[in-house]
């Protein structure tokens, strides 16, 4: 064997399916959103509204099962605008931000559009934490989280 | 009540972005060959081992059986073996296993080692976004970069940071690792060249955003006789700690401030007997995965006020030559073989107590803090490291 004998790469890869109980709360989240309501669980002891919804509070740890419509517009708690390109992952750019709807106590993970991200400049000046924002809803909703197509500025 | 622990080897190995050079096995026997040596130990010296990583890096499934031969001059053939997995913190936890061990009382030497192959994955911000829920949130993309870059966005708009700010982090890290044959990014870097950086993920630049590294660490922790016996300058652990925060991080998007990490810290120091870490601390290992995040953690840890942090690396307190030395390695930033990268913290405050960190060494350190995070910003791990025993 010698030093100059190149060594080998194997490739492989990892193509297994899987599938996730959303369970019932998520089913019954994804169901409103098909009539363009968003549903969040309040606690029954610290009054703190959640979403996304979960069976329990983590703070409290009692069942939340009271449940409560959102408003359709919040407020931008923080953002940011990914340029780069990954296998698998979204097209860029895109914003990917928290929004605190109204009447809630959490914020939730989402994408924010009808902002022109290719020139970072000028998208960074229009996209403020604090913003207010709205949903925007799928023409055709299936029951999940991308029926909220994403949320907008509110103009 | 526990027994006194200290660690009396402790090996990083060389790393890359795909070490071609050693098949898996052979990158963990690297490691644990180099902490035997160290410790001037056999195999079979060993009582039991406390192994870390994270399997879909590596692409593979347990990776810790694949080792084990690795591990096996070390006793693993026919010892305990425990498996430790807690995302980024996974190393930091090992170096807990490890340390809990031998503080138990069970054990009076633990081998704790921690490798990740993060070169053989070809996407691992796929790998991330697995980590994420998969109900709500992982269509959107989401991943350790993303989330990093919320946390900058929010500390930008709460304390005016800068791109400046991070670019002066980075050019210390990478300055550092320069010294630091354990390293994987040892070259030059300007504030101008890292302003110059493409955008990942705004604000974040290439030049925040830490490597996708292959390597691997050991480390022995041994009890109080052991430890006296084998090392005339142990590295005395005299304080360590977990702490979690909650799965959804829309529960708490205050991301310009780190409050779990601030809890641990004021357990850690309490157990440490440090009231003022700046002051008291000679050097910290700070797992700065993003360049914004060693600020954010410079405030959490209590080095300054929150808000404050940049000023410190304004101020060059943090670098080689400052109060309070960062990261002499380069950090985490520099290196990243994720699974492994908290446990090379750990590594790197033993080698500044013992006086072994060579080229790196930070004078006559007598308390050093090493730390980890992980598991989408939640999870976090600190050990505080010293030159006499607690």
């Amino acid at each position: 064997m010698t030093q100059e004998e190149p060594p080998l790469i194997i490739e492989s890869r990892w193509d297994i399916p899987f599938r996730h109980t959303a369970g019932r709360l998520a089913s019954h989240f994804f169901r409103a959103l098909v009539e363009k309501k968003i549903l969040a669980l309040r606690c029954p002891r610290c009054r703190r509204v959640l979403i996304p919804p979960r069976p329990f509070c983590e703070r409290c740890f009692v069942p939340l099962e009271e449940w409560v419509e959102l408003g359709q517009q919040g407020t931008l708690e923080a953002f940011t605008i990914c340029y780069a390109r990954f296998t698998g992952l979204p097209d860029p750019p895109y914003c990917q931000m928290l929004v605190k709807l109204d009447g809630a106590d959490s914020a939730l993970m989402h994408l924010l559009g009808e902002v022109d991200l290719e020139d970072v400049e000028e998208a960074v000046k229009r996209i403020q934490v604090g913003m207010r924002l709205e949903a925007v809803w799928r023409e055709e909703r299936q029951g999940g989280i991308q029926d909220i197509r994403y949320f907008r500025p509110v103009s | 009540m526990p027994r006194r622990v200290a660690i009396v080897a402790a090996a990083p190995t060389r790393t890359s972005s795909h070490r071609t050079d050693v098949t898996y096995p052979e990158l963990v026997y690297e490691a644990v060959s180099a902490a035997l040596e160290q410790a001037g130990l056999q195999p079979g010296d060993i009582d039991a081992v406390a192994y870390g990583s994270m399997d879909p890096f590596d692409g593979v499934f347990a990776p810790e059986r694949w080792n084990v031969e690795a591990c096996a001059g070390a006793g693993a053939a026919h010892r305990p073996l425990m498996k430790i997995t807690t995302g980024g913190t996974t190393g930091g936890s090992t170096a807990l296993a490890g340390y809990y061990h031998v503080a138990s009382g069970m054990f009076d030497a633990v081998l704790a080692v921690a490798s990740q192959r993060v070169g053989e994955t070809l996407e691992a911000q796929l790998v991330l976004n697995t980590a994420v829920d998969p109900v709500y949130e992982r269509w959107s993309g989401v991943g350790a970069i993303t989330v990093a870059a919320l946390q900058a966005a929010r500390h930008f708009w709460r304390y005016g940071t800068t791109e400046e700010d991070l670019a002066l982090i980075s050019v210390k890290n990478y300055e550092n690792a320069r010294s630091n044959p354990y390293a994987h990014l040892m070259r030059m870097l300007t504030v101008e060249d890292a302003l110059n950086t493409r955008l990942v993920s705004w604000p974040l630049r290439l030049s925040d955003c830490c490597p996708s590294s292959d390597g691997a660490c050991a480390i022995i922790f041994a009890s109080e006789e052991r430890a006296r016996a084998l090392s005339d300058r142990p590295a005395w652990v005299i304080g360590a700690g977990q702490i979690t925060d909650n799965y959804w991080i829309g529960d708490r998007p205050w991301y310009e401030h780190w409050d779990s990490l601030s809890m641990l810290a004021r357990r850690v120091y309490r157990q440490a007997k440090i009231a003022d870490p700046l002051a008291e601390l000679d050097v910290a290992e700070l797992y700065n995965a993003f360049s914004i995040q060693e600020i954010i953690e410079y405030e959490a840890l209590g080095f300054c006020e929150k808000g404050k942090g940049a000023e410190l690396i304004r101020n060059g307190v943090t670098t080689m030559q400052g109060q309070l030395p960062v990261c002499p390695s380069g950090g985490v930033l520099c290196t990243n073989p994720i699974g492994a990268s908290g446990l090379i913290r750990v590594a790197e405050a033993a080698l500044q107590v013992m006086g072994k960190a060579e080229k790196r060494q930070v004078p006559g350190v007598r308390k050093a803090l090493a730390h980890s995070w992980g598991a989408t910003i939640g999870f976090h791990t600190l050990m505080v490291l010293g030159s006499e025993p607690p």
